[in-house]
């Protein structure tokens, strides 16, 4: 890799070609310790070191202190390679960890996330992100600061990113954490500064630069670690070689199993949910889709918050900063949408060959319907229960497990699905590895767009626009550190669970920033006070909102929950900025110029910091 | 402001706006739907919701990639 150095770019294929390979080697040199008798804990260390330890020389081969690099990667990542790093930028924890539990659990409901999240990068190619790479900014404040003039603008959209970013990145650590301590065996707030270390090795010397190349090396792993469990099941299930094509005649047979169970009619008695606590028992079918009103609008504002938090959170828009034209960046955001469905289209599947290894009495990993006994003595059920993760009640005190007396925590539908399916423990620790990579990539990313937005647009914008770049290059990271001991200690204290977190942090940013970067293109007549009206209005109403709801008592108005509370925010902040606009004098003829060269590809990019 | 960018932008927008109201339709009026999309042969609805929607979405953004590439060819203002 050193003496691919010069060039590097122009050498993509072939160094993550053989990356790949290595990987795929070392999986199956695990495999081979396994057979020969090494012990699983030294087998999820080794997992954990092997990954961490590649994503930290990457990082420490990006190094950087040229500002172009450090901010935005030189401005020259291909469209595929750009995609797979946003692929990874974006696909969290929530969606490696949490995301095929959720549907496990909650059924069709869960997955509106799956719509809203694919479908925000529709807008994200048409509205926003080839407008800010002609643009040229190093941050997302950047645009709005030199779009609507003047340090209070921008000091706005520095306060919503760090807001809605640093919500997200507590979850990330958090995720790091779990995962850490499971594989390693360490208490979690061992794990959360473990992986706060390994965080802070990938970004801090090279900034987006090390993170592109970081990230890239993580979306292989944690794609390869997601889809052999799956494939695996889908075969050992008789269901067919592809589990995307397969899972339709899967779900058939769950339905038939839930019907036959009483998934839905059978539920937890109320002492059995007390001796289960946070835990769940599965209640709702895989594909109870929505038929009230009240479902069909829950459905729809979910995907709609999702999507438009989708195309306003920071992180993701400055990934579109580093391609090397508008050009490449549109397409870019396709490429990134094709690496996500590697992985979204997967997670249904998931979440339904998990059900039959579970619900299908023809199966011999199966659990419901077997004497207690038997189930707690299963080695997988053992573990899980120790960690707090998994709790059998026998609630009717017949000896045997019915469907309401088994209550799991989301998360071990992934975590957990190979020593449920009987799958080598190999595998346990290539899904650790994976769960690991979507966790720290997504908090490379936002770590990163938090300290660039304070150190460029917060320091070296209003603070001291006289700074030198290396000074510049230093504040940066000693923010990046600062900010990341901050979310590894704020995780350790486990305010929220994972999913919590992440959804309001979209609320947030699509509260306070989708229509003052929308209309910031696409409305040639938006103003100053009208953004800034749009930015405070919008993300204070959201916040009131959620504040309200979640922790004040009030009954949410039309459904509309914690999770949604963006369909608060969103219309104040559309509504104040078109109005505080029309009222306020237009935009001077210098800025309506610069919205008329940002909307063509040609001529040079509008500014340069 | 020249003509040759009016137009370019007239363009640009409107092909936006189609852009727009596919994906409106693949976001919200399908999955309006819901249990409507089942029949006892094939479970629609999660279809649509697991691997439906996210697939037309990729069409949809590499499709308005290459229509804008198009347009900004056709007036000339596409990178050199």
């Amino acid at each position: 890799m050193i003496r691919l150095e010069g060039g590097f770019v122009a050498n993509l294929g072939k160094v993550y070609g053989l990356y790949t390979l290595g990987f795929l080697g070392f999986v199956i040199l695990m495999g081979i310790l396994e057979a020969a008798g090494v012990e699983n804990t030294i087998i999820g260390w080794m997992f954990v070191a092997f990954t961490v330890l590649i994503y930290a020389l990457i990082g420490v081969l990006s190094r950087t202190m040229e500002s172009d690099q450090y901010y935005v990667a030189g401005r020259e990542v291909p469209a595929v390679y750009n995609g797979m790093a946003t692929a990874a930028d974006w696909m969290s924890g929530a969606s490696f960890i949490a995301m095929a539990g959720g549907i496990y659990l909650k059924g069709y409901p869960y997955m509106a996330f799956l719509v809203g999240w694919t479908g925000g990068y529709v807008l994200v190619a048409s509205l926003i992100a080839p407008y800010l790479r002609k643009f040229g900014a190093y941050t997302v404040p950047d645009f709005i600061g030199t779009r609507y003039g003047g340090n209070l603008a921008r000091f706005c959209a520095v306060l919503i990113l760090v807001v809605a970013s640093f919500t997200y990145v507590t979850a990330q650590i958090n995720g790091t954490g779990t995962v850490a301590a499971r594989a390693l065996q360490i208490p979690f707030e061992v794990g959360v500064w473990i992986g706060l270390a390994g965080i802070l090795f990938c970004s801090m010397l090279g900034g987006m630069r090390a993170v592109t190349w970081t990230q890239v090396a993580q979306y292989i792993v944690l794609i390869v670690a997601y889809l052999i469990p799956v494939f695996w099941m889908s075969n050992t299930l008789g269901y067919g070689l592809i589990p995307h094509f397969a899972q339709f005649e899967a779900v058939g047979r769950v339905q038939e199993l839930e019907a036959l169970l009483g998934v839905g009619t059978l539920l937890p008695t109320a002492e059995a949910q007390a001796e289960a606590g946070k835990l769940a028992a599965l209640t709702v079918g895989i594909n109870d889709a929505s038929e009230s009103f009240m479902e069909k609008w829950k459905f729809f504002t979910l995907v709609l918050c999702m999507m438009a938090g989708t195309a306003s959170l920071p992180h993701v828009l400055m990934r579109y900063f580093t391609t090397d034209s508008v050009r490449n960046a549109r397409k870019s955001v396709g490429w990134s949408l094709l690496f996500i469905c590697g992985l979204y289209l997967t997670a249904p599947a998931l979440a339904t060959f998990t059900k039959l290894s579970l619900l299908d009495p023809n199966v011999a990993t199966s659990i419901i319907g077997k004497s207690v006994s038997e189930v707690t003595n299963l080695e997988w059920i053992q573990q899980w229960s120790n960690v707090g993760f998994l709790k059998v009640v026998d609630g009717n005190g017949d000896g045997i497990v019915q469907i309401n007396e088994f209550f799991m925590r989301g998360d071990i539908v992934v975590l957990a699905t190979p020593e449920m399916a009987g799958l080598p423990y190999v595998i346990s620790g290539l899904v650790a590895a994976g769960g690991l990579a979507a966790a720290m990539s997504t908090a490379d990313g936002l770590l990163l767009a938090i300290a660039n937005a304070l150190s460029h647009d917060l320091y070296y914008k209003i603070i001291d626009p006289k700074a030198d770049t290396k000074t510049r290059l230093i504040v940066a990271r000693i923010l990046l550190i600062l900010i990341g001991a901050a979310g590894a200690f704020v995780a350790s204290l486990k305010l929220t669970s994972i999913l919590g977190a992440v959804a309001w942090a979209f609320c947030f940013a699509n509260s306070g920033l989708f229509f003052p970067l929308v209309l910031g293109v696409w409305w040639k007549r938006a103003n100053r006070a009208g953004a800034i009206a749009g930015m405070v209005g919008g993300f204070g109403a959201g916040a009131w909102y959620l504040y309200m709801v979640q922790f004040a008592g009030m009954t949410p108005w039309i459904g509309i929950d914690g999770l949604r509370f963006g369909m608060i925010g969103m219309p104040v902040s559309l509504i104040l900025m078109i109005v505080v606009s029309l009222m306020t004098e237009a935009p001077d003829a210098e800025t309506q110029k610069m919205v008329d060269e940002i909307r063509i590809p040609s001529g040079k990019v509008v500014t340069n910091a | 402001m020249s003509t040759k960018k009016e137009q370019h932008w007239a363009k640009t927008r409107s092909l936006t706006f189609t852009v727009l109201a596919v994906w409106a339709v693949i976001s919200f009026v399908i999955h309006w739907a819901g249990e409507g999309l089942n029949s006892p042969s094939f479970p629609g609805a999660y279809f649509m919701a697991g691997m439906g929607s996210q697939i037309a979405f990729a069409i949809l953004v590499f499709w308005f990639a290459s229509r804008q590439n198009k347009i900004d060819e056709e007036f000339g203002l596409e990178e050199k």
